[in-house]
């Protein structure tokens, strides 16, 4: 998608992006709207994301990205409009198959599990209520540690590791159900810069191996424009849906998003938004 | 300083002490993960309400209670779900309205012939084989499902969210738990009494917090503090001549702050 495609439909463009037809679409927001205490933090929200491909979502703090993820997941009803996962009401479907990564995850520091129990977790719902973990799952559980670069951690108290280890642990128990989908909150925060290349190439594989599809909240615009196929820009609003890709300046651009704004990076797409928004408060 | 233990009242109330200790403490730590402490104290007082209502009725005061219980648990847990309204103030309404209601059953049936002050403060001289009987099977029943749903229950106090989101029927096991939570309630009554289980469902669960990191350690401690407070309790309280739910709480209480004194030091 280029900036005239952008600027002759207008936005927000809740358009079906450049991918064969016969894709499966797996999520499907169709004008969503979402309120908090009377202030509407989801306005008109229009958003697929189709098998095999990974979706990145930037925008503003407060923008409504941890909303709209869980909206995604059934966590939060809509006040309006409505949100399919695998074509179903989120939540409704039993063997959901999701692999989430919350922001701010509820566990409390002094829970009594090691990080292997918690990697175990991602597999209770196909374990079933009656069997026990084994010697198999915990080899799968070890694995996805191993992934994360947490395997010799396997034996501490979860409480013990630093946010950032934490959140690995979380996104190994987010691999280990080998999910359809995977939900990643700021997932940065915990991979490093020096892990950060390896863990989203692991995307990008499971992507190309598994068909795997990912949808990405992200402070890091590198990081989207690399990895994402393609991205939303979504501040309350969504401010561009399409591809990633190069970017030219012109004007459609600053009509778009606003006057006076500088283009900061390569893409300048959501650095834009951010500003946009900088403006506005 | 043994025949206490030939006193046949002080046999009930012992092998009933002991049996409630294995489940409270279970259930406390669950109580403790899920953070469902004010519902404990929420449910647990609104079983009076149903104790009031089974005088009133003139039927089995345990039959009433437990089903009294059991609702409250679950309306606490519906109407607390609600986007607009936050739990605590939900468990605050429904456990005033529940000590309510038991006034005015009280205030309906003039026969006295339940020993409501027993059932609020426990009187271990009235357990009879009956009560042993119960408490071994709905205290067990208790134990069985939580054996079974274990792992469910883990996550869902580890992170209900995240449970959600894999499929686990957090709203179901949180429902299912807050039942038989009112069980083991109902079940404790007679022995530590309706005021005091609440600390019951609390304080050995949070002692074994404070001194362990793994949940098996945790469970085991909990067990141990609760067995030690209550054949403890029911010791000092029939030498000293004090009330024995009063006294099983008060040992329980000091074992927590001395499993946080060591909790602390290990830091
Ligand atoms: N449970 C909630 N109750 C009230 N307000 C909320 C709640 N969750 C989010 N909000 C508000 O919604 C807005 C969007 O939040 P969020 O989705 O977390 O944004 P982002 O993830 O983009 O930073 C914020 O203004 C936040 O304060
Ligand atoms: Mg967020």
């Amino acid at each position: 998608m280029t900036v005239a495609a952008l600027q002759s439909s207008g936005p927000p463009d809740p358009s079906t992006p450049d991918i064969s037809p016969d894709a499966q679409l797996l999520v499907d927001m169709s004008d969503v709207w979402v309120k908090f205490d009377g202030k509407w933090v989801l306005k008109s929200i229009y958003l697929k994301c189709f098998q095999g491909e990974i979706l990145g979502i930037v925008g503003p703090n407060g923008g409504g990205k941890s909303t709209l993820l869980k909206v995604v997941l059934g966590l939060i009803q809509p006040d309006k409009g409505a949100a399919r996962l695998f074509g179903q009401k989120p939540g409704k479907q039993s063997r959901l198959n999701v692999g989430y990564l919350p922001q701010v995850s509820h566990a409390e520091r002094s829970f009594p599990v090691t990080v292997l129990d918690v990697v175990l977790m991602g597999l209770y719902q196909q374990l079933g209520i009656f069997s026990r973990v084994r010697t198999a799952h915990r080899q799968k559980a070890l694995e996805q540690l191993d992934r994360v670069g947490m395997k010799e951690h396997a034996a501490k108290p979860f409480g013990k590791l630093s946010g950032g280890q934490q959140q690995r642990v979380q996104i190994a128990r987010a691999l280990v159900s080998s999910p359809r989908l995977l939900v990643l909150d700021e997932p940065s925060t915990g991979v490093d810069s020096v892990g950060q290349e390896d863990f989203y190439e692991l995307l990008a594989s499971l992507r190309d191996n598994q068909r795997i599809s990912v949808i990405m909240v992200s402070h890091d615009i590198g990081v989207v424009t690399t990895y994402a196929d393609r991205v939303a820009c979504l501040n309350r609003e969504i401010h561009y849906h399409g591809d990633t890709g190069p970017w030219a300046e012109t004007d459609a651009y600053q009509k778009v998003f606003g006057k006076n704004l500088k283009v900061m990076v390569h893409d300048a797409r959501c650095i834009s938004c951010m500003m946009r928004h900088a403006h506005h408060d | 300083m043994i025949e206490w233990i030939h006193l046949e009242f002080m046999k009930n109330a012992l092998a009933a002490g002991m049996m409630l200790s294995v489940v409270l403490a279970v259930v406390s730590c669950f109580v403790v993960l899920r953070r469902f402490s004010f519902i404990g104290v929420g449910v647990a007082h609104s079983a009076f309400g149903g104790v009031a209502l089974g005088a009133l009725l003139g039927i089995s005061p345990t039959l009433s209670a437990i089903v009294f219980a059991v609702a409250v648990a679950n309306a606490i847990g519906v109407v607390g779900n609600q986007k607009r309204l936050s739990a605590d103030t939900a468990i605050g309404i429904f456990f005033s309205l529940a000590m309510a209601l038991g006034v005015i059953f009280i205030g309906m049936s003039n026969s006295y012939n339940v020993d409501l002050f027993g059932y609020l403060f426990g009187n271990i001289l009235a357990i009879t084989h009956q009560d042993l009987r119960v408490i071994a099977l709905l205290g067990g029943l208790v134990l069985v499902s939580i054996w079974i749903f274990f792992k469910e229950f883990m996550f869902v106090a580890f992170d209900s969210e995240v449970a959600h989101v894999s499929g686990i029927p957090v709203r179901f096991l949180d429902h299912f738990f807050l039942s038989i939570l009112s069980l083991t309630v109902v079940i404790s009554m007679k022995v530590v009494g309706i005021i005091l289980v609440s600390a019951l469902l609390v304080i050995p669960g949070a002692a074994a917090a404070q001194i362990t990191d793994r949940y098996v350690p945790m469970f085991a401690v909990a067990v141990a503090v609760a067995l030690v407070s209550t054949v403890g309790g029911l010791w000092i309280s029939y030498y000293a001549n004090l009330a024995s739910g009063a006294t099983i709480v008060t040992l329980a209480s000091l074992l927590f702050f001395i499993s946080f004194g060591i909790g602390k030091l290990k830091k």
